[in-house]
């Protein structure tokens, strides 16, 4: 238990996925001028990120690893198929935003209205992709990638509310003109990287 | 037939993307790999290099098949397509520089969601015939590889003294006078820097600068 509890909090603010990694910074500056888009966005990416990256790690562990396919015929054992491992992701990411997105829409149409226009642009975002490849690279287990992708995903949630809270005061200062929209903002997600580096050396 | 290969659009395709309009200063394209990469000038270097192959070969493959594919499932085509171009690029990498590409880690993977390869794949592969398109990719990965290699020079000079590995600034604690600056091979200084280079280059073209 302490162990996942100590994954959820290394996801969620040490390595945060915008501001450690720099991973989701398109729809992180982008999506970040209010914070009703920019929450509508935090709250998609947790959710298919929770979806994904243990959906990914079912498959890799499933199919794709040495010897994962050995089950279906003994001479199998020893095919590794993890240079596969990406374009399997992406098919999965993809798939699995698309379900979603007719899901919400059948299921939920308030929340679509909120989520819906989000969902397909998820499926190009860093932060899902690079949640599986760090999944792969870290070789964690299925516990570990269901709180790896929940922790991950709200740590990105709450840089992109932040950001844009920020941003909406914001509009009340004086910025020089060449640095206005984009260089300012790319100026605040630098401070508020510092900031986050505060939790480094943080053990649970 | 030279004219004709290299005419106005076509140097256009090329040329353009480098500085005027850089993918990544300009279109706000493809921050995400660029910022993570560029600690040191030969991550940056091998990254950029990279991201030339895929966008130009993305962009030739995707304008190849544009008048096949039906509208609602291009983004799964492109996807596939682009997937498939950096499970190729991972191979070379670590058949070649196994150490390299273990340092890159997941960075060569997201390379697929790089916005540049698929901003330009949807943008303008899929409406122009492959030999522009081409041209289009490389110019745009040329762009990417400039920046990036630009940002690395600073964080590597300040941060480490070296420039590639090789020791330009001498150290204080080897002996020498420089005092490295911890800050740049961390996060944030690739923000600030970006940040620089934004504003120098709006500055200089005021018909770049955002109205609120």
């Amino acid at each position: 238990m302490e162990h996942y509890l100590s994954l959820f909090v290394k996801s969620m603010f040490l390595e945060n996925m915008a501001l450690a990694f720099f991973l989701g910074m398109c729809s992180f500056l982008a999506c970040s001028k209010k914070v009703n888009t920019a929450l509508g966005l935090g709250v998609a990416v947790v959710f298919v990120q929770v979806l994904t990256v243990p959906l990914n790690n079912l498959l890799l562990k499933g199919l794709l690893v040495e010897g994962a396919l050995a089950w279906l015929h003994p001479s199998l054992a020893e095919v590794n198929l993890s240079f596969l491992a990406f374009i399997v992701f992406i098919g999965t990411i993809a798939a699995a935003t698309q379900v979603v997105e007719m899901a919400v829409d059948r299921y939920a149409p308030g929340l679509y209205t909120t989520l819906g226009v989000f969902l397909p642009l998820i499926a190009v975002n860093c932060v899902i992709l690079g949640g599986s490849l760090f999944m792969q690279e870290r070789d964690y287990t299925f516990g570990e990638s269901v709180v790896f992708g929940a922790g991950s995903g709200l740590g990105f949630a709450l840089a992109i509310v932040a950001m844009a809270g920020i941003r909406e005061k914001m509009k009340y200062s004086h910025v020089p003109d060449g640095l206005k929209g984009l260089g300012i903002t790319f100026i605040v997600a630098g401070l508020m990287s510092m900031a986050f580096m505060v939790f480094s050396g943080i053990q649970l | 037939m030279a004219a004709t290969w290299f005419g106005r659009t076509e140097r256009q395709a090329l040329l353009t993307p480098i500085v005027d309009n850089n993918p990544i200063a300009v279109q706000v394209l493809g921050i995400c790999s660029a910022l993570a990469v560029t600690t040191r000038m030969d991550k940056a270097l091998v990254m950029g290099l990279g991201v030339i192959l895929v966008t130009a070969l993305a962009n030739f493959a995707v304008s190849m098949v544009r008048n096949h594919t039906p509208g609602s499932i291009r983004i799964i085509v492109q996807l596939s397509i682009i997937a498939s171009l950096v499970i190729v690029v991972d191979q070379i990498l670590r058949a070649t520089l196994y150490e390299l590409s273990l340092e890159l880690s997941v960075y060569v993977g997201l390379i697929i969601t790089n916005c540049i390869v698929m901003g330009r794949a949807e943008g303008y592969a899929m409406n122009n015939p492959p030999w522009p398109s081409l041209l289009d990719g490389i110019g745009n990965g040329l762009g990417y590889a400039l920046l990036l290699l630009v940002v690395a020079f600073a964080r590597e000079i300040l941060g480490a003294g070296k420039v590639f590995g090789v020791t330009i600034l001498p150290l204080a604690k080897d002996g020498g006078w420089y005092e490295p600056n911890g800050l740049m091979l961390l996060a944030p200084s690739a923000l600030f820097l970006v940040a620089l280079i934004i504003w120098l280059l709006r500055t200089l073209k005021p018909s770049l600068q955002e109205k609120d």
